[in-house]
């Protein structure tokens, strides 16, 4: 299912990665000498308290920012080298974001909300339509087709967005807090989901939380404090429980 | 993304704002149809007076004395019967040759009076300049010669005068000397506000009299051929050259008033079309403002947009056809409008107005030009904005 990379090639190679701020011309280090790799179909949970470079990390990641310093290889591709263009055509084609404030556009029924990565490809309405269709089946909306977010619950919303990040078949699911704006009950079934498509599909699943009952399910977990990585472990098969 | 699917995208975009689709839309719609408006009442006075001077007659030579110029002043004419002889002589035909010695006096009949142009004529004028008559008859050339007190008056004249009776052979008084209605001209009507009925023609030998003059103001010749009618008019002015080595003269052709007419008017169109520009222009600025204002309120649209592949060309691309459209709907809209208040004018004011169809087509066009020149600024910006910024956005 995923985009084709050689046998044993990273997903996203990170080496000595490094993003600083300038803020009324004062540098703000963002993140110091980020080392990682992450291979196709892992489960990772990046953890850590606020300002310790998650969220920078998770944008260096998916593509959406580039790095003031070290490499970033994603898909196979030097970020470094990328023009604007071509990073977008790699978010496109590599990486599937799903955030914490779901970001759906309003008033944009859910299955247009699902098939608006295929626009960006050029693929024609009525194929982009089935592929989205089918995709919410899979996350279990194949009812809520024409549905609006707003005519939708915080949990269905958040699936919506899951199915808009996984429509192109990318390589790694970058999650930002995907529970952060949900209760319990709602939180448990979009981790589930989460969790369900990285064993099903393959697809490698990061996700940026807080919540350290969250990231014990993930087999591997990284901590950020500062802007650096302090522990990246990944435990014994069947996840840290 | 493919075009249509943009297309489709700022569409939807324009539609979940309709009020503010529609003010923006005003600005443009009001440009557009004053210039077609303004366009149409240049245009229709053009052809209005084009239509008034090929009435006159055709084949009509004018002869004046001075250079027919505009901004030239007019010369004292020293013109008089004895020169028209001699240019009739030129002509070769009398019944072709007009003459004119004018002249404002107040025409009374009874208690009721009108100021009015009173003109010495000879009796070849109904045939030189293709006048009709409504009532009796015309001056004669036994008036001509024997300086008969004889008047025909314009419509309005003889409606001025004598409202509620035949004004053939009632006696009016022209600066004191009184004269006998023998006829009354077919009503010419208004144009341009310039009323055309209000008019007394007498004999010339009368007006002389009258005035205590000699002179001839103008002298009208309604030339047998077309082809020649420069040879004719250089052999006449060479003729009165001879008899007037001091005074210069012009023999103007219709085709030549036509000409200085229309430059005067085209100049004026163009004058208006450029102040209706002007309201286009500010309408440009309304659509560029607003386009501004929807980038930032869509600022987390755009960043999840480009998060999930967006390039930045995409969107530049959406935001400029939004703006696009907002200027071409408004100058639709804005053509129809104008059409439509051309029409009403020409139909139920004295203003003329005529459409003409490139005065549209550099509307329309100049309009979605000023859609991509005003969203072009906007559609950067939003092209540009950094998509971890944009998602972060409120």
């Amino acid at each position: 299912m995923t985009a084709g990379l050689p046998a044993g090639v990273p997903a996203i190679e990170a080496v000595d990665v490094s993003r600083t701020y300038q803020l009324d011309g004062v540098s703000v280090p963002a993140l110091r000498g980020v080392t990682l790799t992450v291979d196709p179909g892992e489960y990772v949970a990046v953890i850590g308290p606020s300002g310790s470079g998650k969220s920078t990390l998770m944008h260096l990641l998916g593509g959406l920012d580039r790095p003031t310093g070290g490499r970033l290889v994603i898909g196979g591709r030097d970020v470094g080298s990328l023009t604007p263009p071509e990073l977008a055509t790699l978010r496109n084609r590599t990486i599937g974001f799903v955030f914490q404030a779901f970001h759906l556009l309003p008033r944009t029924s859910a299955v247009d909300n699902v098939a608006l990565p295929l626009v960006y490809r050029g693929m024609g309405a009525r194929q982009r339509r089935d592929r989205a269709a089918a995709m919410l089946g899979r996350v279990g909306l194949g009812h809520r087709l024409d549905h609006r977010p707003n005519q939708l619950s915080g949990g269905e919303q958040q699936r919506v967005a899951i199915a808009r990040a996984l429509v192109t078949d990318p390589t790694v699911l970058l999650a930002d807090e995907p529970t952060g704006n949900l209760d319990t009950a709602n939180g448990q079934a979009v981790l589930a989901l989460l969790e369900e498509l990285n064993t099903e599909s393959g697809v490698a699943l990061v996700m940026v939380t807080h919540d350290n009952e969250v990231a014990g399910r993930a087999r591997r977990r990284i901590v950020m404090r500062d802007g650096a990585v302090v522990s990246d472990s990944t435990a014994a098969a069947g996840g840290v429980r | 993304m493919r075009f249509a699917e943009a297309w489709r995208v700022a569409l939807d975009a324009l539609r979940a704002n309709r009020m503010r689709s529609a003010l923006t839309m005003l600005g443009v719609i009001i440009g557009v149809a004053s210039v077609v408006l303004l366009v149409a009442i240049g245009t229709g006075a053009k052809r209005e007076v084009e239509r008034q001077v090929e009435g006159l007659g055709s084949n009509l030579l004018v002869v004046v004395p001075g250079k027919l110029d505009i901004g030239a002043a007019p010369a004292v004419s020293r013109l008089s019967l004895a020169d028209v002889d001699a240019v009739s002589r030129v002509v070769g035909d009398p019944a072709r040759v007009a003459v004119t010695v004018a002249s404002g006096e107040t025409v009374r009949a009874g208690r009721r009076s009108d100021f009015t142009t009173v003109q010495g004529v000879l009796e070849t004028t109904p045939a030189v300049f293709t006048r009709q008559l409504g009532r009796g008859s015309y001056l004669t050339a036994s008036d001509v010669d024997t300086s008969r007190r004889v008047a025909v008056l314009g419509a309005s004249v003889a409606g001025a005068l004598f409202p509620d009776r035949d004004p053939i052979g009632q006696q009016v008084s022209i600066a004191g000397v009184r004269f006998r209605v023998i006829g009354v001209f077919a009503p010419l009507g208004q144009s341009l506000g310039v009323d055309r009925d209000d008019e007394v023609h007498i004999p010339v030998t009368a007006a002389h009299r009258l005035y205590g003059t000699q002179r001839i103001d103008g002298i009208a010749v309604k030339a047998p051929d077309r082809a020649r009618i420069d040879a004719l008019g250089d052999r006449i002015v060479a003729e009165l050259t001879r008899r007037h080595p001091d005074t210069e003269f012009s023999a103007v052709t219709q085709q030549q008033i036509l000409g200085v007419l229309g430059d005067i008017l085209g100049v004026l169109t163009g004058v208006l079309a450029a102040i209706a520009g002007i309201s286009l222009l500010v309408g440009g600025v309304g659509v560029s403002n607003i386009m501004l204002v929807s980038v930032r309120e869509r600022t987390r649209e755009i960043g999840l947009r480009k998060a999930v592949g967006a390039r930045p060309r995409d969107i530049g691309l959406q935001f400029l056809l939004e703006a696009v459209l907002l200027t071409a709907l408004g100058g639709l809209l804005g053509m129809a409008l104008g059409v439509g208040a051309a029409l009403a004018a020409d139909a139920l004011s004295p203003v003329p107005a005529a459409i003409t169809w490139w005065s549209l087509a550099l509307a329309f066009g100049v309009s979605a030009a000023v859609g991509i020149v005003f969203g072009v600024v906007p559609a950067q910006r939003a092209g540009r904005l950094d998509p971890v910024v944009a998602l972060r956005a409120e």
